[in-house]
């Protein structure tokens, strides 16, 4: 893939594989072949600096363990991440504020950890000042540094993540399902910080959710994952406008409106295999009302003469794009 | 009002603790008719599953309730004991939980997990409980019934544990039942499954249907009216569509402003300042005053309530001139 100007992460052909199998005397005893999980399988996407990029799917599609191999919380079984910028000024928000924050650590302390960590040599009165301001930034007061992670709500503790966040100064964020723990109320708190964060520090966020009304405040360009692959990447109008792949589309008809209820609707139907034994082909051809025999046996590619390689679908490249 | 199957009044469920008592749900009344869906809406904390749980008789002690009556197709069942409840769970009052996993017996097959609660509330024999047991399999969607009846749970994916779970459910024909987040714990296409399923039971056999759910999307497809409860109090109750689209309390519109919407753009969410009061500082008054931008100063001193039609909203807004 040619460099893009203004990219501030690539991610070329990556690919993570996980060994499911079982134990060796299982596998000695009962004959069992080894068994590997391929979580993500051959993902590429670019990340334009000061915008936001979300990545969407059901369980198990893939979505998080991409979180952990920009952030190098996991190496790459395969392919690269090109980050161009600074390794230390990138830093992550976790989904569950009560498992992210060391219950025995005042809050101050926890804000500070990333300072002290990456700019050893900071004399401490900056960082108790460096401390307070980044409450203040997320709506809390320098007196709440003090206190114990235990006396604060799931909303309140998403902000000392955040703050924590940003301690380092970074320039890219990487938000893993940041408010699916939070009640809507606070998620609106939340996702309004985040973005005006982003505005004030210039950050790129790589966000990542299961819920599509989120994503759509939030994001400037969407990628729908489907079994560990994006079936489909595009800006987030166009998206919603025109959904080109099968599985967006369903997956759109799918989630519950609240501004118009489809209370009579017949569901989309079948299950999310197993990523363990994925099916051949296009792994969304079980469930697909569009798919014909190309799709069980060759899998589809974004290309670049297919809706600018925004789609990958054999359906789409025909021109068929309604599922209804 | 014949047809009135779950009748609350005026419920308060109270928890005694060393430092004093908390009210977790107070002064409750609604109404479930035959065949008709009740949402019940609201934040973490916010009583809604603690109501359920008190309708079921399986309330946690230390927890209570302290005052008001539950009736069951005109019968009385606040005050049974735990045998006398025992028999009327499962038979007339049936439950579905959010984890499917935690509802089934891990040890034993599904089938026969069905066959002990058939046998359990009818008086058919064994064979013939099998074949009413793979009637319900079939009635909820599952596959190859004949060959999955002796599967265990593990072996069940989350959509298909959770049919199980609605088909156990059904198996006495009860007259109610109460569904707490049951399809939280699921992706979006097998959420769109099982709220459609639901449905359809319900409608087929006229049972009435308690849907305790945080999730608003889900309750506007789904139910046919709503309570929306905040601080253990009722806030609004009404129909799906006047609550979604005319909400008349300030928590329950700025609720509707805070989800982020599928179809408009708003460069910033609604907020809802602030957070839900613990159980332990409850303001006087109104639980929402300090929440709410509306506030006078009767808000500060009386506690709204809904009027004895059971819907509206418990606000002072609404009685003209009465805030200041």
């Amino acid at each position: 893939m040619n460099i893009r100007p203004n990219a501030i992460l690539e991610v070329d052909a990556l690919e993570r594989r996980f060994d499911v199998s079982a134990p060796w005397l299982n596998r000695l005893i009962e004959r069992k072949p080894r068994r590997t999980l391929r979580a993500v399988d051959g993902v590429d996407f670019a990340i334009q600096r000061g915008q936001t990029l979300a990545l969407v799917g059901e369980s198990g599609c893939g979505k998080s363990t991409i979180a952990k191999l920009v952030t190098g919380l996991h190496p790459p079984s395969g392919g690269n991440i090109r980050f161009h910028g600074d390794r230390d000024r990138l830093q992550m928000i976790f989904q569950d504020p009560f498992a992210s924050l060391n219950p025995r650590w005042r809050v101050g302390r926890i804000i500070a950890e990333p300072l002290r960590t990456l700019r050893p040599d900071t004399p401490t009165e900056q960082v108790s000042a460096r401390v307070d301001e980044l409450l203040r930034t997320v709506g809390l007061a320098p007196a709440d540094g003090l206190k114990f992670p235990h006396e604060f709500s799931g909303g309140q503790r998403q902000r000392i993540s955040i703050a924590r966040a940003l301690a380092g100064e970074p320039e890219f964020l990487v938000c893993d399902e940041p408010t699916s723990a939070l009640d809507v109320s606070v998620q609106a708190q939340v996702l309004n910080l985040m973005k005006k964060l982003q505005k004030d520090m210039g950050l790129t966020y790589l966000f990542i959710s299961h819920d599509l009304s989120v994503v759509r405040h939030m994001a400037d360009v969407i990628a729908v994952m489907y079994l560990g692959r994006i079936v489909e990447i595009q800006p987030t109008a166009d998206l919603f406008a025109n959904p080109l792949h099968p599985y967006t589309q369903l997956l759109l008809e799918t989630i519950p409106d609240l501004e118009a209820p489809k209370r009579d609707r017949s569901p989309m139907g079948g299950e999310v295999p197993s990523p363990v034994s994925p099916p051949s082909g296009c792994s969304f051809h079980p469930r697909c009302p569009l798919a014909f025999d190309r799709c069980k046996v060759e899998r589809p590619q974004r290309r670049p003469e297919v809706h600018d390689r925004r789609v990958a679908c054999f359906a789409a490249e025909q021109g068929k794009t309604d599922v209804q | 009002m014949s047809d009135v199957v779950l009748d609350v009044q005026n419920l308060r469920v109270e928890f005694p603790t060393r430092k004093g008592i908390l009210t977790a749900v107070d002064d409750i009344s609604l109404q479930i008719r035959q065949g008709e869906i009740l949402g019940m809406v609201g934040e973490s904390g916010a009583g809604k599953s603690m109501t359920g749980m008190s309708i079921l008789g399986l309330l946690e002690p230390p927890g209570r309730i302290a005052a008001g009556t539950i009736h069951l197709s005109g019968d009385r069942i606040d005050d049974l004991d735990d045998t006398a409840m025992q028999s009327i769970r499962g038979r007339r009052i049936g439950a579905i939980f959010q984890d499917p996993l935690t509802s089934l017996n891990p040890l034993f097959r599904v089938g026969d997990q069905l066959v002990e609660t058939i046998r359990l509330h009818t008086d058919l024999d064994k064979s013939a409980a099998r074949e009413r047991a793979k009637d319900l399999m079939r009635e909820v969607g599952i596959p190859a019934v004949e060959e999955r009846i002796d599967n265990y749970p593990h072996q069940f994916s989350g959509g298909m544990r959770q049919r199980i779970v609605i088909a156990l459910a059904l198996c006495a024909e009860p007259e109610l039942i109460v569904a707490d987040e049951p399809t939280t714990a699921l992706d979006v296409s097998i959420q769109a499954q099982i709220t459609a399923l639901l449905k359809r039971l319900c409608r087929e056999r006229g049972t009435a249907v308690m849907l305790v759910t945080h999730d608003m999307g889900v309750i506007a497809e789904t139910a046919d009216r709503v309570a929306v409860m905040y601080a253990g109090r009722l806030a609004e109750v009404g129909t799906v569509d006047d609550v979604v689209r005319r909400p008349k309390h300030p928590y329950t519109s700025g609720l509707m402003g805070s989800i982020p919407s599928l179809r408009k753009d708003v460069a910033e969410l609604q907020m809802i300042p602030g957070s839900m009061p613990r159980l332990n500082a409850i303001p006087p008054g109104c639980a929402f005053n300090p929440r709410c931008g509306h506030a006078g100063p009767r808000c500060h001193r009386d506690i709204p309530r809904i009027d004895s039609t059971h819907t509206g909203a418990a606000c002072w807004l609404g009685t003209k001139g009465e805030v200041a």
